[in-house]
This record gives structure tokens, sequence and C-alpha cells, in this order.
């Protein structure tokens, strides 16, 4: 997990051994001069396709924002002026409100669910394996045919449930309206999720010595104590890389609301990435959605950074 | 010889009346936790189950709340399913996507990283591996425009353009971890091969790509499920309906599903079946695959 710094520390390495006499026989020095043609074309052609399918795109997403083009004929440039109409746009400025609160709720709900699940399933269980095997299935499957499937259970079965039992609150179905869809996105959202997470925190915990809870149960620590002062400040880098991980891939959700709300009531439950599709392809926003892209993109980079360096924090103060 | 083998006999059977005596005295089986987790993984079942016996119904036993076994089983979903949305067709586009995309990742990804790993003390290779791994932080919906574009002009609207696209979007996840792992390699194994003679082309496919399988599992194992279950880029990229993947095709049909339940179940079980399929008999490959990218 912290092959971040890797390159960088081996690189150090190579240099100090290379310097060292003790390496220098038996190792060709290498020159600049020397390097094999070899390496150049390895990386030659993934670099073009790079350049072409991935850096292009960006920077014409970046030039269409200051166009008013519809996506297609020509465009004029109108300088920050998609930018400026964004920030008084009510449906981008909703779907932005509507993608933190799914995202934010769901991050945490995956983490706590999917790493006290990890904990059960590392604890001594029987069937431990088969176990691992069906938690992962949601993994396994497509988020938009699940989607489905829990779309006709929001909207029929539950409400029948409801009905039958009584209970007020379930006996409409969820996704009709937009202050109670956005439990059942977040429904799918971590049934899906927390199967992945779960293997994380599983590989987590295998890392941590058995000898410690040993040592810990003589000295008469609880259940609970031992998990808060052992087992979490161990494996907080994989907390860290998982809470970072699920709150990016959630604020890009997409196939979740297609498949379950499709962004209505209206325009209720967007999320940013939905409506810059909606927008971009069918609305003729191309250029305006560009921006909101924009924009997007440099939400999830601060989002990003500044999670990672909280955790961070946290991490080495725990 | 015989000491060997006298050992061998021993130590296994020494070690696991250890392994039973202390599991009984310290930590016996935790029924309470095992019935907890086989009810929670019912969640899991739930959604699957509801499928199926929906997928079995006529549409007149729909109604209530679902899940109820059918009455009179009418399999004839499946075959309305399957002309509907002409899956042969449809299934040979999900296989030959993803087939694609992993086989030419696994064979192209592992190899860019090669190159980068072992130079990394060189600027234009240190910057070539930021460059790529930066775009970790690009989210999708800012080259979706663009790219879809793009790609119509390139006449790469295909299936064939849609494999290049998930060989070069791996490619920042795949050379952070790839070059991580190769890093771990000792280098005296390629100055060995270097001495025989070999090239540096020979040194990668015959030293170093066999040493990668635990990571081309991983690799292989992540690029399947993503180019198996993705909808978002066959939606923005495939413009001829014949190319469409599984996923994209519960989307297509998913107005003339509304009047006809069963059969969209139906569909929909046939959608997940493939994988789940091959999950179920590699299951413990695919953990472990799993498993290993993560603590790398």
């Amino acid at each position: 997990m912290t092959a971040t710094n890797l390159p960088a520390s081996d690189a150090g390495a190579t240099t100090s051994r290379t310097s060292s006499p003790a390496a220098g026989p038996g190792r060709p020095r290498k020159s600049a001069t020397q390097l094999p043609r070899t390496f150049y074309l390895m990386v030659l052609p993934a670099l073009v396709l790079f350049v072409i399918f991935h850096t292009i795109p960006v920077i014409q997403g970046v030039y269409y924002s200051f166009t008013d083009s519809p996506g297609y004929g020509p465009s004029n440039l109108v300088g920050f002026r998609n930018y400026i109409a964004l920030f008084s746009d009510p449906r981008v400025l909703h779907a932005y409100w509507f993608t933190f609160l799914i995202a934010g709720v769901a991050t945490i709900l995956v983490n706590i669910v999917s790493l006290a699940i990890a904990v059960g399933l590392n604890g001594k269980i029987k069937f431990k394996t088969t176990l691992r095997g069906v938690y992962f299935v949601p993994n396994i499957l497509a988020i938009l045919v699940v989607g489905y499937i829990f779309n006709y259970l929001f909207s029929n079965s539950l409400p029948a449930l409801g009905q039958k039992l009584g209970i007020d609150f379930l006996s409409t179905s969820l996704l009709t309206q937009a202050s109670t869809a956005w439990i059942g996105i977040v429904i799918l959202a971590v049934w899906q999720a927390a199967a992945f997470n779960i293997i994380i925190y599983i590989a987590g915990l295998q890392t941590v010595p058995q000898e410690i809870y040993e040592a810990a149960s003589i000295d008469g620590a609880g259940a609970w104590r031992s998990f808060r002062s052992i087992t979490f400040p161990m494996i907080a880098g994989f907390f860290t890389i998982n809470m970072v991980l699920s709150l990016k891939s959630f604020l890009q959700i997409f196939d979740h609301i297609v498949a379950l709300t499709n962004g209505g009531p209206g325009t209720d439950t967007e999320s940013v990435a939905l409506l810059i599709y909606k927008g971009g392809f069918q609305g003729g926003e191309y250029g305006y959605q560009s921006a909101n892209s924009v924009v997007f993109f440099i939400v999830i980079v601060v989002f990003s950074i500044v999670q990672l360096r909280f955790l961070q924090r946290r991490e080495m103060s725990a | 010889m015989s000491t060997q083998a006298s050992e061998a006999a021993v130590a296994p059977g020494a070690r696991t009346t250890r392994k039973r005596r202390r599991g009984e005295s310290h930590d016996p089986v935790n029924w309470w936790l095992t019935a907890l987790l086989i009810v929670l993984a019912l969640t899991i079942a739930v959604p699957l189950y509801f499928a199926v016996v929906t997928a079995l119904k006529t549409t007149d036993q729909l109604g209530g709340t679902g899940f109820g076994l059918p009455t009179s089983v009418r399999w004839s979903n499946f075959a309305d399913a399957w002309r509907l949305t002409d899956f042969p067709r449809t299934a040979l586009n999900s296989a030959i996507i993803t087939v694609g995309a992993v086989v030419l990742t696994l064979l192209t990804n592992s190899m860019v990283a090669y190159a980068i790993a072992r130079n990394l003390e060189r600027k234009l290779f240190k910057g070539l591996y930021f460059y790529f791994v930066s775009a970790l932080f690009v989210p999708f919906p800012i080259i979706m425009l663009p790219v879809a574009k793009e790609t119509a002009l390139l006449h790469l609207d295909n299936r064939l353009g849609l494999i290049l696209l998930y060989v070069v979007y791996g490619l920042a996840f795949n050379i952070f971890i790839f070059t991580a792992y190769i890093q771990s390699i000792p280098r005296e194994l390629e100055e060995a091969a270097a001495m025989d003679g070999a090239s540096t082309w020979g040194i990668f496919w015959k030293v170093i790509f066999p040493l990668l399988a635990p990571m081309n599992a991983t690799v292989g194992i992540l690029t399947c499920l993503w180019a198996w279950n993705d909808f978002l880029l066959p939606l923005v990229i495939l413009s001829d309906p014949g190319s469409a993947t599984l996923p994209l095709v519960q989307y297509v049909f998913q107005s003339q599903f509304q009047t006809n339940y069963p059969t969209a179940f139906a569909s929909y079980l046939m959608a997940m079946a493939p994988l789940l399929l091959v999950y179920v008999f590699a299951q413990r490959w695919v953990i472990s695959g799993v498993t290993q990218g993560a603590v790398k």
C-alpha cells in the first residue's frame, strides 16, 4: 500500500548502488547513449495511444469549455461565460449537492459495513472460504443489471411488503420522490461496493500478527478494545486507501442512477456525471457541460488531496 | 534420504496437532459469528433469488411482494429474452471486447511498466511514470464528450475502439502496480541473462514476464470485470447497435422490458450468468488474485 513512494526510494537506492564500487563489476554501466533502444520502443506505442485517447481529449475538453459549441457545427469562443453560468444554474448546483450527498453517505457506510464484515470473516468461523466467496459476488455483476433488479424490488416488492405490514414509510416506492430516492441509490451502491472493500480489508487484517491479540487478551482487553487499540491503527493504511478510492468512484456515480431513477423525477436525482452525459450528448450543451466537467475534475482532485492529507495525519497520530 | 522422509512425515502431523490443541483451548469456532455472517450473506442472495423466481413466472403471476415461487414455470421467458436481445451476438460482442482488452492489456501494460521500472533513475522515464499515473486523478466525465467525437472521427466507434480504450485507460492503475512489483524483482536475473547474450526484448519475455504471473492474474481479473460489466464506455462509444455489449443491451431494451418483467429478468440473468459461472469455478483464484494486488 506504500507503493506511492516506492519509485523514488528505489531510484535513490539504484544510484547509490551504481556509485559504490562493490556493485560496479558485473553490471554494465549504463549511460544515456548505451540505453538499449528497446526500452524506448517498449513505451512508444502506449505513449502515442495514451496521448491520442487521453491527453488530447482532456485538452479538447478544456478548449470546448470556453466555447458555445452544441456538439456539432461551428462554435464561438465565449471566454469564461460557461463557468460563470454554471455557478448560477440551479440544475447544476443541485447535481453537485446530490452527488456529494450520495458519495459522502455511501463512502462512510461502505467502509463501516465492509470493515465489520471483514473482521467477522477474519474471525474463527466455519465455512470461511465459502463465505468469503459469497461476499465477493456483487463485484462480479454489472451495476446496471443489478440496478434494474433493485429497481423492481424498490418500486414493487418493498411497497407491497410495507402495505402488508402497515408501514407507511415503505408503502409507496422509494424511487418516486427525490427525498427518498437517494436512499435506494445508496443501498445499491453500498451493496455492490462492499464486496471489493471487504477483500481489501481482509488483506489488511491478515497483516496483523496474531500474537498481539493473544498478548492483549492476557492483559484483559475485550474485543472492542483490542479492535480500537490494535486492529484499527494497524490497518489504518488500508482504511485511508479505501476511503479515498470509494469517495472517488462514488463521486462519479452513473450506472446506479441510470438503473434506478434515470435522474428523475424531473432532474431531482441527477448526479454530475449523469448531467454531463445528458446535457452534453442529448441537450446540445457540449461546451457548457465541458466547462462543468472541468470544474468536476478540479473538485475531484481537491477532494482526493484534502481527504488523503486528513486521513494520513490521523494515521500518524494514531 | 530416510531421515528427510521421516521428518517430512512427522512435521505436518506435529504442526496440526499443535494447531488443533491451540485452537481448542484458545479460540474454538465462533458459531454465533458464523450464523450472523450467513444471515448477512442472505442480503446478497435475495436479489439473485428474486431474479430467478421472477424470470420463471408468467406476467399474471406478478404482484404482491413477488418473493413467492412460481405456480407454473414459464421457461419460454428465456427464449423470448434470447431472441429479443439477440443473445448469442451480444454475448459474443462482450466476450470479444473482454478477451481482447485482457490479452492486450497484459501484453502491453506490463511491458511499458518494465521499461519504466528499470529506468526510473532517468528523468525521461520518471516523467513518463508520473505522466501515466496522474491519469488516476482524471475523472472519466471530462474526456467522455471529446473521446466520443474522436473515436467517431477515427472510425473507432466499434469493438476495436473499445478494446483500445480499455487498454489505454487501464495504463494508469496497471503501471502503478506493475512498476511496484517489478522493482521487487532483483536485477541480477536480467544481468545474468544479458551476459548470456539475451536482448532486452528477450529478457522481458523470457525472464520477467513469467515472473509477473501473480500481478498478471490481478490485472487480468480486474480488467475482465471492468470490461465485461462496464456500461458507460460502450454507451458513449459504440454507434452500431449490432456491436452492443450485454449491459448496454439491457439499457437499450429497457422500454420494451417495462411491459414484460419476466422476460426482462430472464435477460438480466442471462447477462449475469457467464461471468458468475466462471467465478463459481475460479473463486479461490479470483479472490487471491485481487488480494495480491491489494497488498502490493
